[in-house]
């Protein structure tokens, strides 16, 4: 069986097309992170409470809050918990400080044993992280992908050269900012293992691009008459299968996870089946076309065209 | 060329095994029992208590730099009678000796510059000297007090009998210890046991009680401290006590709970034998006054001396029988050396872990039959050749958590589909090349040689990049994040080997029993 065979789609004529599809998901997202829902990040960033019950019969929101209210916690968000019985509720506290981290957890337990005693309850899941834990976090989650983008860039730039180094880091980039952009488009928070995902994804970005270019630097070499827009082209529907493929085998185990590995891994598949999408999309439509577009930049600027060692031949 | 294969296929064999071995073991007492034996599940699969404590390690320097002061006290005394010396801020390890004759300076000098204080930092001032701790001293005790704290959580820990409990430093911030309890998901009293300080001390009381904080304060003294006293809440009463204690926590020798004479829990104590003679001198001296026994900055109870004692005692009145139990325990681990301050705390109960794992398990399984099943209608032939590939890097990447004692926990369960997803990325990246290589009509065996070097180049790049951030994420990150890590950088190096060198040697295999020309089935 064979899907793809001698494919020939001149990918940089679309070029426009994608930057406005990657622009009108960039923007939208980074208008929700600056005026709608920001980025909603979890208790583990933020700080706060967060105490997930399993009741044993279902349990009325309702006279919870009031319960809550009662013990004097005022401030308290409910949320029920699909899956399951559906008699699962998460309920989240905000920050306060380091000394008082967990009051508010100890009136949440207290209060659910005075109250939910005789029907039943189990406590699932407590967790409360105090403002200086979430800060720390915060700076070594930044730093981690800071650090590992420079990492790759650096690998590229010695390996192949400078600019396929910066193109393949903004198109991972442009996966980040679009990942994120839908973690606060649909405001699902942004906890510590989404950012697992994310530099994951970042991880699964660069394959997908690096495959490209290594073709773009072996078509180089067997091309020498062909311009660079021909040589791209070519080296992306070359690889086009493969990429279709791996992708779709990857976003297959994923999309498994999704459906069957539970309400703890939502936000960690969702950020990966968003991210595999963007990934595969942005190692054609951006990193590969930014070749090209310094080329001609450069072109423009009567600069040598140093990525064609062709051009310089017929030239 | 045959023989060559087959040594091959004995070292694939033999890493089949050891790896095997890693995941098992050697059998023993059902599967399951023999798996988690192997495979060390984290907190969020098996259920447990994670923490992450602040040390006020700040308290240790502010209480030796009061000891010191006592005796910077004598040893000023001896060489001149007129100076005083005084601690400005309580917080900061700075005293000042103030009214220091003109013709006493170089006596007091003299007794600076020995060894006793040779942690200080001496500076003249007008009338006399101006002594604050140096910068490595602080550093060195600080360091010491997070040791102490840690080796004193793990004796309390260790008393409740929790199995497996991980204490350590946590590198994220300054000071901070990390705390594990697998099992433990009631942490209430693991909270009582841990954060209490239980330091314990003897103050000399010099007013009290007061009803309210403004009429402890109408009569202030010389290094005096205002501590609250009252046992219930709600109950408040004053009392200004001598700020340097007669006795403190490392004091004391031995703990027990009992009951005193009316029937009430008490805990009774040992002093040692150095701090029991200090007692004496004072008991003995001061018959009549009272003394304030004060627990984690909290008066417990307040005792008329009426006769000397040297090194027995008992504490009475305001616990209740566990209390009294958890307080000698605590005075028996020793107390701890500074307070703590919780900034993250974590229980997962079990059925949630249980349910993650169930969970985690059918997303694998199913991701990887997927897979697997579209590997062989694509690919026929060498989807068997990638199928077995996907399983050997699987078994490759769990024997080696076997082997380190690395920790599965949930994101490692995702990290393990990952690799199976990506792993096929590198099976199909050698077949595309292989197919390609086919449709310029080149022979099966130069296709598979050609298909392999090419792709090689490629697929060390891919591997390359993401261990580098692999290796950046294990210097920058800690805990669950370093693990993850490491499963990430092993499983490519397994997936470089098993789609690589297992891949090519199955696909050998095959071409020597074909006839020449036969068509390569993928």
């Amino acid at each position: 069986m064979e899907l793809f065979r001698d494919i020939n789609i001149d990918w940089l004529s679309k070029k426009w097309f994608f930057l406005g599809f990657s622009l009108i998901f960039s923007v939208a997202g980074v208008l929700s992170m600056l005026f709608w829902h920001h980025v909603p990040v979890g208790i583990d960033f933020k700080g706060g409470t967060q105490v997930r019950v399993a009741f044993d019969q279902q349990p009325n929101e309702d006279a919870l809050r009031r319960v809550m209210d009662q013990a004097g916690v005022h401030d308290a968000s409910f949320q029920r918990l699909g899956g399951g019985n559906d008699n699962e509720e998460l309920i989240t506290l905000p920050q306060s400080s380091d000394s008082h981290a967990d009051t508010g957890r100890a009136q949440v337990l207290s209060a659910l044993q005075a109250n939910y005693h005789d029907s039943g309850y189990r406590i699932q899941d407590a967790y409360t992280v105090g403002p200086t834990a979430g800060k720390q976090l915060t700076r070594q989650a930044g730093w981690a992908v800071l650090w590992s983008l420079l990492g790759m860039l650096a690998y590229l730039w010695f390996r192949f050269e400078l600019i396929y180094g910066v193109a393949a880091v903004i198109a991972v980039f442009h996966d980040t900012l679009i990942t994120i952009g839908f973690f606060s488009l649909t405001n699902q928070e942004i906890t510590l293992t989404v950012i697992a995902a994310i530099l994951t994804l970042v991880g699964y970005s660069m394959n997908d691009t690096i495959v490209v270019f290594d073709r773009v630097r072996e078509n180089l070499q067997l091309m020498r008459r062909a311009t660079l827009s021909e040589i791209v082209n070519k080296s992306i529907n070359q690889t086009l299968s493969r990429t279709v493929i791996a992708s779709g085998l990857t976003f297959l185990t994923v999309l498994a996870l999704y459906l069957f590995g539970g309400e703890v891994l939502h936000g960690f598949s969702f950020a990966l089946v968003i991210g595999i999408l963007i990934g595969t999309y942005s190692s054609i439509a951006v990193a590969a076309p930014m070749l090209v577009a310094y080329q001609d930049y450069r072109a423009r600027k009567g600069k040598s065209t140093q990525l064609t060692a062709g051009r310089k031949a017929t030239a | 060329m045959q023989k060559t294969i087959n040594t091959r296929i004995a070292a694939i064999i033999a890493i089949l095994v050891i790896f095997l071995y890693g995941i098992f073991g050697i059998p023993h007492g059902g599967l399951k029992k023999t798996l988690t034996d192997r495979i060390h599940l984290g907190l969020d699969l098996r259920g447990g208590t994670h923490l992450v404590l602040q040390v006020k390690t700040a308290e240790a320097v502010a209480s030796t730099s009061d000891t010191d002061m006592q005796r910077l006290q004598a040893a000023v005394a001896k060489a001149a009678t007129a100076a005083r010396v005084t601690k400005p801020d309580p917080a900061q390890p700075v005293l000042v000796i103030s009214g220091v004759p003109v013709a006493g300076r170089d006596a007091v000098r003299t007794a600076l510059d020995g060894n006793d204080f040779s942690n200080y930092d001496v500076s003249n001032t007008n009338d006399g000297f101006r002594l604050g701790m140096k910068l490595a001293a602080v550093k060195d005790l600080r360091e010491r007090t997070l040791d102490t704290s840690i080796e004193t959580i793990r004796s309390r820990v260790d008393s409740l009998g929790v199995a497996e409990p991980v204490i350590q430093k946590y590198g994220l911030g300054e000071d901070q210890i990390l705390v594990e309890l697998p099992g433990v998901s009631n942490t209430d009293q693991v909270h009582n046991v841990i954060q209490s300080t239980a330091r314990l001390e003897i103050h000399e009381v010099l007013g009290g009680p007061y009803n309210t904080e403004q009429d402890a304060q109408l009569a202030p003294q010389d290094d005096s401290i205002l501590v609250q006293g009252g046992n219930r809440p709600g109950e408040n009463s004053f009392y200004s006590l001598k700020r340097i204690a007669i006795v403190q926590g490392p004091d004391f020798r031995d703990a027990r709970p009992g009951q005193d004479q009316g029937g009430r829990p008490s805990v009774n104590f040992n002093l040692t034998t150095a701090a029991g003679d200090r007692f004496y001198d004072y008991t003995s001296t001061n018959i009549g006054k009272s003394m304030a026994i004060v627990l984690d900055n909290r008066v417990k109870e307040v005792a008329s001396i009426n006769g000397a004692i040297r090194d027995q005692g008992e504490i009475a009145g305001g616990f209740d029988k566990q209390a009294a139990g958890d307080l000698s325990l605590m005075l028996r681990t020793g107390s701890l050396p500074a307070s703590l301050v919780y900034l993250e705390e974590h229980s997962v109960g079990p059925s949630l872990g249980a349910a993650s794992i169930r969970q985690g398990v059918v997303a694998s399984v199913v991701g990887m039959l997927a897979v697997m099943a579209f590997m062989l209608i694509y690919y026929r032939g060498a989807g068997i050749n990638a199928d077995l590939a996907l399983f050997l890097n699987l078994v490759i990447l769990l024997g080696f958590m076997g082997f380190t004692g690395q920790t599965l926990t949930l994101p490692g369960i995702a990290g393990v589909i990952l690799t199976i997803g990506m792993g096929v990325d590198s099976n199909v990246l050698i077949f595309e090349r292989i197919r390609e290589e086919l449709h310029m009509g080149k022979p099966a065996s130069a296709a598979v040689t050609n298909g392999f070097s090419h792709a090689w180049i490629t697929l060390l790049d891919t591997h390359v990049t993401t261990i580098v951030s692999a290796i950046i994420l294990f210097f920058v990150g800690t805990g669950p994040v370093r693990g993850f890590a490491v499963t990430l950088t092993f499983g490519l190096l397994a997936n470089l080997f098993t789609a690589v060198f297992v891949s090519r040697v199955i696909f050998d295999s095959v071409l020597q029993r074909k006839t020449r020309g036969e068509a390569l089935s993928i």
